[in-house]
């Protein structure tokens, strides 16, 4: 089969597999030439991480769709999907990104896998990633840098920069991801394509690998929006095998499409917009919001004001939480064992040597930040703090305002290895560890190109509110058109 | 505050990560710049403020205390390294003398 010049979305293979003018099994194959035409592996972008061709083709030519939600039978059928390499799968391993968890293959799948799966798509392989996704630009895998799509000397981002480039490099059209602090929309912005966070509890976490509890929520990548929107109404709604997943209705996030906005209000968060924010990236913030205007919604300037505040208690929080999450990789229970001097010494050999630098620099950073002396000062400091973060989008939200307009991130892809001090890592989630800290959704989307480089706008909602974030993405996607590309 | 080499090796024997006195000198002046831009918080007045649950608005729901089945796609017996009678069977790490040294 020779691939398709432009990539199809997800609607269209679902389409055409329903209509059955394309198998499921074609479909599959079809993604496998585009990632063989974009170098997705290891001698190329090192996007994709562990695939069996033989064994995704005969999945999908066995493929049989069920409806488990009761919501619309076939949404997926024979799309082809990735999935970050920290989600649980059955017949692919499931690694991290860390040499700890090598040829670890789970007995049991997440919950967001069987659902898409029951609407009919098809897992094709598990994507790279920042070693427990712990990271902004996937440098800091295991098994290696994985590069953006749109220019190979650059990193596409992080944590989940693995599945960002596949779709970007258009082998899917939809892949999954998970997010802490900004780990799906920062990836989304620098590969130029849609990525969701979720509201936290809006999507079952069950069988996705702890990093944060407080924090973590699986996320989806998209080309399109639509793409996005349906991916997110599959996976979403309550799961008995995830306690915090909420009993909120899910709304059919597909039907969020329109193309005005009378009504609704945007909110500009002027701690957002910064003086010292590149005033390229700052233009195409303003042409997004002048084209909201334009289909009728009124655009308030409104305040975050503890938004400096988000990646000091980020970096706290998250790995006070990891370095409790990660002590069940021991050598004991999972994936690799070092043999050492007893109990301790093989715990202690199997960790430094699975870990890499950044996970370990995080554990002794949670350790130390959690440890006797220094708890009230930093963990129960950080966590009064965020609910003042949290406190802030209640307040804008309650005053009327639908959906807050931000850049997703102060800069676009950076050039791989720039940024070695870990410090100025962490500052490139500050756009994005707010809505996380808050557990609001929000969502990165394509607003045009500075350099060649994508540029990504980001838009948060209020708590389950995705179907207001929805309708704004879709509207402005169809108001920027190809500008949203060039 | 400042974080000294015996804070970081304290801290790795904790988290119990082998640590050679390189990589603590490195982690020292690493924690030690992370540490300091997390000192704004410092100034911030919380007098009053709960802290953060870090649970949706929601709130969580507790489930019936019995557990649902385990869903394992495959048996035990599958992927277990070996099995006796039901039971997983491990390497013999230590003897019980040398756990709980530090615990």
């Amino acid at each position: 089969m020779t691939p398709a010049p432009s990539p199809p979305t997800a609607r269209a293979i679902a389409h055409d597999v329903l209509s059955g003018a394309l198998s499921a099994e074609d479909a599959a194959r079809d993604a496998f030439a585009r990632g063989d035409a974009a170098q997705v592996g290891p001698d190329g972008l090192n996007a994709l991480l562990w695939t069996d061709r033989k064994r995704v083709l005969e999945e999908a030519r066995e493929l049989k769709v069920e409806d488990e939600k009761g919501g619309d039978p076939g949404l997926l059928s024979g799309v082809p999907i990735a999935v970050k390499d920290n989600i649980a799968t059955l017949s692919l391993p499931t690694s991290c990104g860390s040499r700890i968890l090598e040829g670890y293959v789970s007995p049991f799948e997440a919950t967001a896998i069987t659902r898409l799966r029951n609407a009919g798509a098809v897992v094709i392989g598990k994507t790279n990633m920042d070693e427990f996704a712990m990271g902004s630009s996937t440098e800091n895998s295991a098994y290696g840098v994985t590069k953006n799509p749109l220019c190979r000397t650059r990193v596409p981002g992080g944590s989940s920069g693995g599945s960002a480039a596949l779709v970007a490099a258009g082998m899917v059209p939809i892949a999954l991801g998970s997010e802490t602090g900004g780990s799906v929309r920062q990836p989304a912005a620098f590969c130029g394509v849609v990525g969701v966070k979720p509201t936290y509890g809006r999507v079952s976490r069950y069988g996705l690998v702890a990093f944060a509890s407080s924090l973590d929520q699986i996320g989806v990548f998209g080309r399109t929006v639509d793409d996005a929107a349906m991916a997110l109404q599959t996976i979403a709604g309550r799961d008995p095998m995830d306690a915090t997943t909420a009993p909120v209705p899910v709304l059919r996030y597909t039907d969020a499409d329109g193309s005005m906005m009378a009504g609704v209000v945007i909110g500009k968060p002027k701690e957002y917009f910064p003086e010292s924010l590149d005033p390229r990236i700052r233009e195409k913030c303003d042409r997004a919001l002048a084209l909201f205007k334009s289909l009728g919604a009124e655009i308030r300037d409104v305040s975050l004001p503890h938004t400096d505040l988000a990646i000091p208690v980020y970096y706290i929080l998250a790995p006070a939480e990891a370095s409790s999450n990660l002590a069940r990789f021991d050598g004991v229970r999972y994936g690799v064992r070092v043999p050492g001097d007893g109990l301790h010494g093989t715990y202690e050999a199997t960790r430094s040597r699975g870990f890499g630098p950044e996970v370990t620099r995080r554990i002794i950073l949670g350790t130390y930040v959690l440890s006797a002396g220094y708890y009230d000062a930093y963990y129960k400091k950080a966590q009064e703090v965020r609910t003042l973060i949290a406190d802030d989008f209640r307040e804008v939200f309650t005053s009327g305002v639908h959906v807050l307009f931000t850049p997703t991130t102060p800069t676009p892809a950076f050039e791989i290895g720039a940024k070695s001090d870990p410090l100025e890592m962490y500052l490139s989630d500050i756009f994005t560890a707010t809505a996380n800290l808050a557990g609001v959704p929000a969502l990165s989307m394509p607003i045009g190109r500075v350099d060649g480089l994508p540029v990504g706008g980001q838009l948060i909602a209020s708590h389950f509110e995705e179907a207001r974030m929805f309708g704004a993405a879709y509207a402005l996607e169809k108001a920027l058109g190809e500008e949203a590309h060039r | 505050m400042s974080v000294t080499i015996d804070d970081v090796k304290h801290v790795a024997r904790l988290a119990r990560l082998g640590m050679t006195d390189e990589r603590a000198d490195q982690l020292v002046a690493e924690l030690n710049r992370i540490l300091d831009h997390m000192a704004v918080l410092e100034g911030v007045k919380t007098v009053g403020v709960e802290p953060a649950s870090g649970v949706g608005a929601a709130g969580m729901p507790l489930r019936v205390d019995a557990g649902p089945p385990f869903p394992l796609a495959r048996p035990p017996q599958r992927f277990a390294p070996s099995m006796r009678d039901g039971f997983f069977l491990v390497p013999r790490l230590a003897s019980h003398e040398d756990v709980g040294d530090d615990a």
